[in-house]
Parts: C-alpha cells; structure tokens; sequence
C-alpha cells in the first residue's frame, strides 16, 4: 500500500510540474493590433453577411437604458442582418466583469471602457482595444466633438499618457457634477440658488439653523467623497492645473490649493453640513432620501436628472457649482460618459465601427433628449420638455462654451479610490487633519507614477 | 478478525446473486493480503479526483505560481519572486486588515464558543421545554446564505433601523444618545461586523455542544454531586473535559470562517469606512479585481490557506492534546 501512494503521488508531482511548465508564465503577450487603412474600412454593413454584434453596455437606469434599446432597435431594423446580443450590467459590476472578458480568447465586440489610468489606459497597454483613427477618418468623429471630449478617449499605446496618442473610444452622453437643490426648502428659508461659495456657505448656515440637512452626502462608498473635493478642488485650482495632476504630467496633491480644498471639506463635515453619518449611507441612496426631503442641496451627476425629475417634479432644480469668487468662470468635473471602444480581438470590426458611428450620430442625439438624456452634442431638432432638463442642458452649454469640465480624479491611479478616497472618509468622520489626508494621496499617486 | 469478517460479507451477498460468482478465481486476492486496496479502486475515485483536480489542486497551483509574478491580470507578467510575499507585511493596508483578522477570530470563533458553553451548562443541568424550538432558532443563522444575513444586519444598524431605535428610547429615558451609522463608524465598524459572525457561530457550537453533552455519562454528574461539586466545578470536571472533541471542532469550523471571512464584509461595508473593516480575503478579491495586483492577490490567498492549515493542525493539537 505504501509503495503504491508513492508512486501516486510521485505521478502527481509529475504531472503537475509538466503541465505548469506548459502553461508557462501568466498573461501571455499581447501583440498590438494592428490598424486597418482607412481606404480598407467597409462602410457598408448590409453587405456583411449575417452578424451577431455582442456589446457590453452600463446603461441600466431608467432613460438610458430606453435611449440604448431604441437605438439598438433602428440599427437592427435598418440592417436586418446585424442582431445585436446586449448584456448590460450596472457601473460598478461591468468594472469588474470586463477585465476578465476582455483578456479572454472571445472578447465581446463593442464594450463601455471607462476612461482613466484605472480602466481604458490598462486595456490600451495590454493590447485589447482596438484603435479607431483609421475608422475616424472615414466617419469623421474628429469633426463632430470638441478636442478636449475625444481627448479623455485617447491614450498613447503603451497606456501612459491620456489626453494624446490613439482615439480609443466615442462617448453619446455628456455628464457633468452639479448642485441639486430643492426649490421649495429653499423658498421656505428665504434663500436664492448661490451664485458664490460666500452666497451658498451662509445658505448652508442658515439650512443648518433652521434644523435641515444643508447638503445630502452619502458616501460608503469613497467616490462621492472624491467628486465632492473635486469640485471643491475646481474652485481653488486652475482648471489646467487639475488636468495635468489627474493625468500625470505635473503638479502635486500637496500643492497648497489643494490642501485648502480638503481643509473646506473638513469644515463643512465639523459644521453638520452634511447627512448625519454620512459614511454609512450608500450612493445610490442619496437621491432617494433627497427626493424624499432630507437635504436643501445635494451635489451629483447629471445622470441622476431623469429619475429625480420623475420623483420631484417641479421641486427641484439644477444648477452648476457656485464659483469660488464672484464672476469666475465655471469649472466641474465631468465630460462625458463611459465611451464605447471596440476589442482588438472582434471579428466583426467594421460593423462594430459602423454600430458607434450609428449610436452618436446628430439623429441619436435626438433620441437622447427624447429619452431624457444629456446628449454630448447638441441635439438638432430636439428640445428637452422637463424644466429640469432644460436646466442640466443650459448648464452643460455653458460649460462646454467655456471648456470648463476637469476630469473625474479617480481616473488618477487604479487605487486611488482606496488611497485617496478611504483618507477622505477619515477626513470626512473628523480623523484626519486635510494635510495627512492629501498627503495620503501623493503617496499613492507617486507609486503609481513610478511604476508607471 | 474484522477484516476476516468484512471480506466474507460480501462473498455471501454475490453468492446469492449467481453460482458463477462464487467460483471465480480472483488472482488478486490469492496474493493480496486482505484489505489491502486494489488498483481498481483508482477508477472508483477517478470522477470525484477529476473535479477535485480540476476545481481545486490545479487552481491552487496556478495561485500560487500567480502569487510569485507582478501581474495586472491583462498584459504580461513579470517575475516578481517572494517579493508580493514581503508586500504583504511592509504594507500597511495589508498588515492592518490582517490585524482585522485577529480581532474577528475572537468574534467569530472564541466568543461563540465560549457563549455556546455557558448555554450548554444551563441546559445540561436543567430541563427547558421547547428546547427543540431553541436549538432550531439558534442554529437558524447557520442555515440562511452569509449574502442575506449581511443584508439584514445591514438594515438593522443602519440609521434608523432597530438598533438605533432601541438606542433612542434608552436615550429618551435619560441615558447619553449612542446612536450612530454603525457600519460607517471607523470605531464601531469592525466589532459590529465580528457580533455578527458571533450570532451566526453561536448555533454551530450550540448544537456540536448538545450533541456531545448527551454521550457523557450520567454517572459522572452524579458522582460530581455526591462529590459535593458546584454548577461551576462541575463544569469544568465534568463536561468541559467530556467536550474536547466537539470544541476541537468547532473552534476548528469558526476559525476557518473567520479566516475566509468575504461576502459578510463584501456585503456589509466593502472594507470601509477607510480601511477599518478590511480583512484578507476581502483584499483578495478587491486587488485581483479591482486595483489590478493579481499576483499579490494570489499572494494573500496563499497566505490564507497556509493559516488555515495551521489552525487546524494548532487547535487539533492544542484542544485534544498531543497525538489524538
């Protein structure tokens, strides 16, 4: 008995060692892919033959998901041949499940990469997004958006610089981080919607006074946190000089703005002017609970409107972030949303190409405004009904005519959520003084910057 | 003589079965010894050994050869050796989730044991009726999936849900408000996430411990009190030492729940708030995932599995004494 163990377990170890040595090291390499001639790009996806195009979408929400399911539904009708598989997943599953999807042998065609050093530069650099320049040469995207938005979509190929490099994706909607407040709260105090900081801190003071929420903030999860300081940080900083922080190419989270913009934050927390506890309450909840009356303001993204406007009604309004000083140009972090890339492993590129350019099309973008979106370009026919809408859209032009958008700052580094954003809750809860907590954040961004 | 016995028992089942199968010259066991098991037993086990293999022994393997590259789980790996090993204890992140581990081992396995022991000597020296029902509700959490008592301890400490009801109406009678979001609290976060565990190990310990309780004989209680000992005292002669075996195992169970302690914290504070209720295998999933660090991930799950050996072989030892 004891020879024949041995000998199992010797054939074991055998078996084991052949077959490691066969699978070698993890992650074998990648090689770039390459990109087509523009003249070889077709255009014409009736001749395709019979087509199942799989996209991975993010769009599950009320007025996206019905914005994405027409959208799909002309482009199949106008292309019988093409049936699209759409498997969509909210933000924070499609994170996780598309790196494992995307480094598989059978990737699916068309997928929502978000942008970032976090998301979109590390696909880039492992080769498994296919560059669209030469398909922008022949739909001419370029011509449509404006360089800053096609710039958060672009990445050199080896995934260390954003902003320059290849065109990687084209996003449909725009988003951008604004005030939310409840008009009828802010009747009952007697307040006008703040133009300044000074104007919506005595706001806040007199919310507080009058035993209300003064800003509802929920933040389990760290990142509403990281938008809150944004646009803080947008007040004191230079829009330029934000860029090039996120993006790596200069500055410090140190730099003294910087600090100040976590110090108002840490003030803000010691005031009471945030929902009690507000590390214990999920993002997702925040709406809710605002809509349902606790808070006079609340900072959030545009892509709360729709459903805010079907809860609130007349209730609400919209504005963009008061400005620092009075008369300064309007800044927020924003852009536009997750941008639709094609994988470098699809066998049906040219239609995947021809889908995009089919989903932010002028005649999309009406379908947007139809469905109670924020189309990234204006819309050409189409006018939003909801007072609300109509004031997340004046808000969006006015930032787009001054090139006022920054880009969200988890795009920093892919763990700057835990080491910026986890600080930021101890700041939040009182435990941490603003120059620990920034400086939590250089570390975790020099790291990255090294091994970058 | 068992092993005697054993082979002649199933001679006498196939002999009814058909006269050939009695005079069936078995080669093997003219030279086997008896019991000695034959090659033939290798294809009984071979489906169950596949899945096995294939689901258990190769991805272990992969992990740990995972564990010694740097990895982002999408481009190519670079040799790392030990050094995703030595990450582990220079950062501090890591260092502290597996201080986590510590505290909630207390939480998960020794509280529960200890709460269990008390209620089996309550119950061992009395009669309590309906002691069905509380056995059933006690053991109740053990049934319910970890993803839906997560949620339901969600709800109940959550701002306004029943803790901090109760909190209120003490309050209302005078005492300091203690209300607080205690998931989100840097403080509290971490205990109220282990009494959870606890209320969840309670029913496993309670139930190992009735069994065994029920093997002891009577006499020795009797002669413990005719000895003149105490509730106390006959604790600690009689049933405690009776129970080595069940706390052995129990211990054993909790231990290892704490250890691979994921979808309580997943579901319940993601880590947070910071980095307060971080624990190992929650940093598992969350570097592999989502910061991209696979071969640190596989790191920390080598390390885990190599705990969780430890702590059986340490709590078999330590309960049961040395060679039993």
């Amino acid at each position: 008995m004891p020879t024949l163990m041995r000998r199992g377990a010797v054939a074991t170890a055998v078996a084991l060692v052949t077959a490691l040595a066969a699978a070698c090291a993890p992650g074998s390499s990648n090689d770039k892919p390459e990109s087509k001639a523009p003249a070889a790009v077709s255009t014409d996806v009736a001749k395709a033959g019979n087509v199942t195009l799989t996209v991975w979408d993010q769009e599950v929400q009320g007025g996206l998901k019905e914005q994405i399911e027409k959208l799909n539904a002309q482009f199949q009708a106008k292309y019988p041949n093409v049936k699209i598989n759409r498997v969509s997943r909210s933000f924070s599953d499609l994170q996780k499940t598309l790196r494992l999807a995307l480094s598989g042998s059978n990737p699916p065609d068309v997928v929502e990469a978000n942008q970032g050093y976090a998301s979109m530069a590390q696909f880039v650099k492992a080769g498994m997004l296919l560059p669209m320049d030469s398909y922008d040469q022949v739909y001419g995207w370029k011509k449509r958006y404006p360089k800053g938005l096609l710039d958060l979509n672009s990445v050199t190929p080896d995934g260390k610089l954003i902003g320059s490099g290849n065109l990687y994706g084209v996003s449909l909607n725009g988003e951008i981080v604004g005030l939310y407040y409840n008009k009828e709260k802010l009747a009952k105090l007697g307040v006008q919607p703040p133009k300044t900081w000074a104007e919506f801190e005595q706001a806040l003071a007199t919310a507080k006074g009058k035993n209300e929420v003064p800003i509802a903030f929920g933040n389990l999860e760290k990142l509403p946190a990281m938008q809150l300081y944004g646009i803080l940080q947008d007040g004191l900083t230079d829009k330029e000089a934000v860029r090039k922080l996120v993006f790596g190419s200069g500055g410090s989270w140190t730099d003294a703005p910087n600090v100040q913009a976590a110090q108002k934050l840490a003030d803000w927390a010691k005031k009471g002017y945030f929902t009690k506890d507000s590390n214990s309450i999920k993002w997702d909840d925040t709406p809710v609970n605002f809509a349902k009356g606790q808070g006079v303001f609340m900072f959030g993204g545009t892509w709360w409107a729709p459903d805010l406007n079907d809860r609130m009604k007349e209730k609400v309004g919209f504005i963009l972030p008061p400005a620092a000083q009075a008369g300064a140009p309007a800044a927020t972090m924003g852009g536009e949303s997750l941008p639709w890339s094609i994988t470098a492993k699809s066998k049906h590129a040219d239609v995947a190409a021809a889908y995009i350019n089919f989903i932010t099309s002028p005649a999309a973008m009406d379908v947007a405004v139809e469905t109670g979106s924020l189309p990234v370009l204006a819309a050409p026919s189409k006018q939003p009904e909801a007072a609300l809408m109509k004031e997340v859209s004046a808000a969006w032009a006015e930032l787009s005519k001054n090139d006022g958008t920054t880009p969200y700052i988890d795009y920093t580094s892919p763990t700057f959520t835990d080491g910026f954003g986890g600080p930021l809750q101890e700041l939040v809860a009182g435990k941490k003084s603003a120059e620990q907590v920034m400086k939590a954040a250089q570390d975790d961004y020099s790291a990255f910057q090294k091994k970058k | 003589m068992t092993t005697v016995a054993r082979r002649k028992t199933p001679k006498s089942g196939t002999g009814s079965a058909g006269p050939g199968a009695v005079r069936r010259p078995g080669r093997a066991e003219v030279t086997r010894s008896p019991g000695e098991p034959r090659r033939l037993g290798w294809l009984y086990v071979l489906p169950a050994l596949l899945v096995y293999g294939g689901f258990l022994l190769w991805p272990l393997v992969r992990g740990a050869q995972f564990s010694l590259y740097d990895w982002d789980g999408l481009g190519t790996a670079e040799w790392a050796g030990l050094s995703n090993y030595t990450g582990i204890w220079t950062d501090p992140a890591l260092r502290g989730a597996f201080g986590h581990l510590l505290i909630l081992v207390v939480f998960y396995a020794v509280l529960p044991c200890c709460i269990a022991f008390v209620l089996v000597a309550v119950m061992s020296r009395t009669k309590i009726r309906g002691l069905v029902f509380f056995r059933t509700v006690l053991f109740l959490p053990q049934v319910v999936a970890m993803v839906a008592v997560a949620v339901a301890w969600q709800w109940v400490y959550s701002a306004d849900g029943p803790v901090n009801t109760v909190l209120g109406w003490l309050h209302d009678l005078g005492l300091p408000d203690w209300r607080r979001g205690w998931l989100g609290d840097f403080t509290f976060a971490l205990p109220a996430v282990g009494l959870v565990g606890t209320w969840v190990g309670i029913g496993l310990a309670l139930v190992l411990f009735l069994a065994g309780v029920q093997k002891i004989p009577r006499e020795l209680y009797e002669a413990a009190r005719i000895d003149g000992a105490g509730p106390v005292r006959e604790f600690f002669a009689v049933t405690l030492p009776g129970l080595r075996r069940e706390l052995a195992v129990a211990l054993t169970l909790t231990t290892i729940m704490a250890i691979r302690n994921f979808d309580l914290i997943y579901m319940a504070t993601a880590g947070g708030p910071g980095n307060s209720t971080k624990v190992p295998a929650y940093e598992v999933y969350n570097r592999t995932f989502n910061t991209g660090e696979v071969g640190l991930g596989c790191a920390i799950g080598i390390t885990l599995a190599v705990l969780a050996f430890a702590a059986t072989a340490g709590i078999g030892r330590l309960v049961e004494g040395k060679g039993a």
